[in-house]
């Protein structure tokens, strides 16, 4: 299990990690989401011993690690830009760290050769570096962090150079084979799509700190903080006034920011009184999404901008009323920092 | 590990650090030391260096060693851009082998070059006599320099141009930018790092050119670097020869310190674009460019070739003058042929000498630049840069000043030889490794390190094997300074046994007489051809593309 308890590293004075707090128990994925510059690579680092904490610690399995170099922590770390070794084929590239744990040369070839199919890239072994695709490329750095089976694996934007198609299908191989081999795994994004399709949990990194750790559905559904919902892609964060006073009326939520989930509304030709609350304005917008429409509504009273989904089709100045689902509000807290 | 197994890795990974640390203390740091200690003596506190700066004569050879290495270096970067340009971009066929043959001139001893431009002006009656004459000239050294730099430009400026994406030029041309515009304005800053590194070494090497000045100049002009040795060896004078050698340390120590500065600025500032990035295409300007370059640096070689074939008055072409070369002359200790044999007998062990101490001094420098401590990092490497533009001339003068105390009179011994030009040689390995390895990516050592690689290990592993193709190249380039050094070894005492091929030709250019001439031309092809496929051989090997040079 990994502890990371405090760890804090400026950069002169920009506060790159700040006292960050985390564990991640064996076996588990754990997703680092935030966006760029928000020292989530910087913790990568110090936990695979590149760059020293200034204060705080790293342990595995209890045993502080602060005296121990890189190259004994038998930690996988996968580069956002590969780094593959450019003057040896793929064969050497996936050996490279079975060759420093001195790994006899027939099971090293076996085991390249079970790595290599692992990723999809059987055969490849004498292929040159330079003639690799980006997508075989980003598999062979894959293979080589996978081969030594380190007791965690770290994966910095793994997919961060691969085009959007590219992306999500190799999103979902990688997310099956991090299950498969039940690898205790440290994954860094900036994407939440890839966030929620590999972790089984995500942590939520803004400059420095995490703002927020669980499930991909608790952050979803309960972001809690403002910053956290909008890096999210949550559009509708709106500050709720006493006794739920909102620009256009009212909503069933305590006074602070809150989230609207674009899914909490629906349509409803006539308003019904007493049921849930409505909200009435004028389509500003009209976006296609494939099996549903995401419209820019301008509220009556308020004249605020809201984003909706909804399976019907609406036309830009219709006039329309939703009703809100009181079960998809989240409260968020109001603290400013 | 045990203390006493500690101990012993310990002291075997210093021993090699100690002997290479003994060799430069030795070999140039006494040696230099001893010519700053004569340059600053005599009566009172540098007295002789006062004498140096106060007289007129002596003001105005530096004067004239500033100003035209300023306009070497600013000729040599106008003629050599277009082709680098066309080197990085445009496609055609030899575009490799042409690389090679460029830097074939680089690498030439500066006395053939001077033997070269002497059969140019013989050859088109411009050494005196007709309208007009290019004989003891600034112009025939500024040629002589564009033509000797033409590769030092055209390969650093030119990979670094390759490098660049050409889709930001596409991008200008689309936004309406024209050709002229899209160079002016997107091209050139761009280039702007390169051009001033590769500017800095132009200079660099204007400014202590010996062997072109002292032959092409002849005695009207006068560099610092012939100065010294005109007041060493001529007049005696060894007083003022190290003053003016101080003078001269001063100047270089301050522009390797801006090359450096420079070098360091170019390593951030390059961006490597994909390949897809600067794709090859056809352009306008290539036969111009070809025509050019051609003329440049293919003419004097050509006429060098000619000439060393030509029968002279009587007309007609003979090889007379190659079978003359097994014939003693009464002006050389011993035949020009023996010369020959004498420099490839020194440039085996100078170049391996300079490799090995060239790696070592590569490796500590790399190990500096890593080190947390930045500014004694910058101070390290300036320290160990410095051999790096010694002059030839000055290390020759130490080892005249220095290396006849001692246990053993290495001075007489025909071993100082092959040392001095290994002293001279190492810069060139240093400038060769260093740059190779500075590209390496630091995550893929991080890489290393994180799959299990200790600190000793990555550089076995990842930057050994990058340096490999970087060794044969400096030993190439080690092996060609041997053949054609001139600096330093006009200071070793004249005997038969030290006689090198460079010494020879420059004794037979300095006398008059066509058929001493016509020998001349005819050793300094043979000395040409050696060197060239030293070189050739090389470039074709590694790839040196990043290189400085």
């Amino acid at each position: 299990m990994l502890t990371v308890s405090g760890a804090t590293v400026a950069f002169g004075r920009v506060q790159a990690l700040d006292r960050i707090d985390l564990e991640v128990a064996t076996g588990e994925v754990v997703a680092i989401l935030g966006p760029s510059g928000c020292g989530k690579s910087t913790l990568l680092r110090a936990v695979a011993g590149l760059q020293p904490l200034d204060t705080g610690e790293v342990r595995w399995d209890g045993q502080d690690l602060a005296g121990l170099p890189v190259h004994r922590r038998d930690f996988g770390l996968m580069f956002q830009e590969h780094a593959l070794f450019s003057h040896r084929d793929v064969a050497a590239n996936v050996a490279f760290g079975l060759r420093m744990q001195k790994i006899d040369v027939s099971a090293r070839r076996r085991r390249v050769r079970e790595v290599l199919a692992l990723v999809g890239l059987a055969g490849f072994e004498e292929r040159e570096i330079a003639t690799l695709s980006g997508g075989e490329a980003q598999r062979v750095a894959l293979a080589r962090s996978l081969a030594p089976k380190p007791q965690l694996l770290m994966l910095d934007e793994p997919l961060g150079s691969l085009d959007r198609p590219r992306r999500e299908e190799l999103t979902e191989e990688l997310r099956s084979l991090l299950r498969g081999i039940g690898m205790t795994v440290l994954h860094v994004t900036h994407d939440h799509d890839e966030a929620f399709a590999v972790g089984d949990r995500v942590a939520v990194m803004q400059s420095g700190r995490i703002a927020r750790i669980g499930t991909p559905a608790d952050i979803w559904h309960d972001p809690r903080r403002a910053e956290v919902a909008r890096f999210l892609g949550h559009a509708n964060v709106v500050t709720v006034g006493e006794s739920g006073a909102v620009p256009w009326g009212r909503l069933p939520a305590p006074a602070g920011p809150a989230v609207v989930r674009t899914d909490a509304f629906s349509r409803v030709d006539e308003p019904v009184p007493g049921a849930d609350p409505v909200v009435s304005g004028t389509v500003a917008d009209v976006r296609f999404r494939g099996d549903r429409f995401e419209l820019t509504l301008r509220t009556d009273p308020g004249d605020v901008e809201l984003v909706v989904r909804d399976p019907r089709r609406a036309a830009i100045g219709d006039r329309l009323s939703y009703a809100i689902a009181p079960a998809r509000i989240a409260s968020l807290e109001a603290y400013e920092d | 590990m045990p203390a006493a197994a500690r101990l012993v890795r310990g002291v075997a990974g210093a021993l090699p650090v100690a002997a290479v640390g003994g060799f430069m203390a030795l070999f140039f740091v006494w040696p230099i030391g001893g010519v700053i200690a004569r340059g600053l003596g005599g009566t009172g506190p540098a007295a002789a260096l006062g004498d140096v700066l106060g007289s007129g004569s002596h003001r105005s050879v530096i004067w004239f060693t500033v100003w035209q290495a300023a306009a070497s270096t600013a000729l040599t970067v106008a003629v050599a851009l277009p082709a680098a340009g066309a080197m990085a971009r445009l496609d055609f066929r030899g575009r490799r082998i042409l690389r090679a043959l460029a830097t074939v001139p680089f690498v030439l001893p500066t006395v053939v070059v001077a033997a070269a431009f002497e059969g140019l002006f013989d050859r088109f009656g411009l050494a005196g006599g007709g309208a007009v004459n290019l004989r003891h000239t600034v112009w025939a050294i500024l040629m002589a320099h564009v033509f000797f730099n033409y590769a030092v430009v055209l390969r650093t400026v030119g990979a670094h141009w390759a490098a660049l994406d050409a889709r930001v030029e596409d991008q200008a041309r689309v936004l309406g930018a024209s050709r002229l515009e899209v160079f002016r304005r997107v091209v050139l800053p761009r280039l702007a790092p390169s051009i001033a590194a590769a500017s800095a070494i132009v200079f660099l090497f204007s400014f202590t050119s010996f062997g072109v000045v002292l032959v092409l100049g002849g005695p009207a002009r006068a560099t610092i670097e012939t100065e010294i040795y005109r007041f060493a060896v001529v007049r005696l004078d060894l007083a003022a020869a190290a003053a003016l050698a101080v003078v001269q340390l001063v100047a270089v120590v301050a522009l390797v310190a801006v090359s450096n500065a420079l070098e360091r600025r170019r390593a951030v500032a390059e961006p490597v674009a994909s390949p897809a990035a600067a794709p090859r295409r056809r352009g306008p300007g290539l036969v111009a460019n070809l025509t050019l370059m051609a003329v440049i640096l293919g003419l004097p070689v050509g006429v060098l070739v000619e000439r060393s074939l030509s029968a002279g008055r009587s007309g007609g072409y003979t090889l007379r003058n190659y079978t003359a070369m097994a014939e003693r002359v009464n002006l050389l200790p011993d035949t020009a042929l023996a010369a020959l044999g004498n420099s490839l007998m020194f440039a085996v062990p100078a170049a391996a000498l300079a490799l090995v101490v060239g790696g070592a001094a590569t490796l500590a420098i790399m190990r500096a630049g890593s080190g947390g401590d930045r500014l004694i990092g910058r101070a390290f490497d300036i320290g160990l840069t410095l051999p790096l533009g010694t002059s030839a001339v000055t290390v020759g003068l130490g080892f005249l000043l220095v290396l006849n105390r001692g246990p053993i009179d290495i001075r007489t011994s025909v071993l100082v030889v092959p040392i001095a030009h290994a002293v001279v040689g190492i810069p060139f390995v240093v400038r060769t490794l260093v740059p190779m390895l500075r590209t390496v990516n630091p995550r893929t050592r991080e890489a290393a390190a994180v799959l299990g690689a200790s600190p000793r290990r990555v550089r076995r592993e990842v930057d050994l094997r990058v340096a490999a193709r970087g060794v044969a190249v400096g030993a190439g380039f080690a092996f060609a300074v041997s053949l054609g050094e001139f600096g330093a070894t006009s200071f070793i005492p004249r005997r038969p046994e030290t006689l090198t091929a460079p010494l020879a030709l420059f004794r037979l250019l300095g006398t008059p007489g066509e058929t001493l001439r016509g020998q001349a031309m005819a050793l300094a092809v043979a000395l040409m051809a050696l060197t060239a496929v030293a070189v050739f051989v090389m470039d074709l090997w590694g790839d040196t593309r990043r290189g400085v040079f």
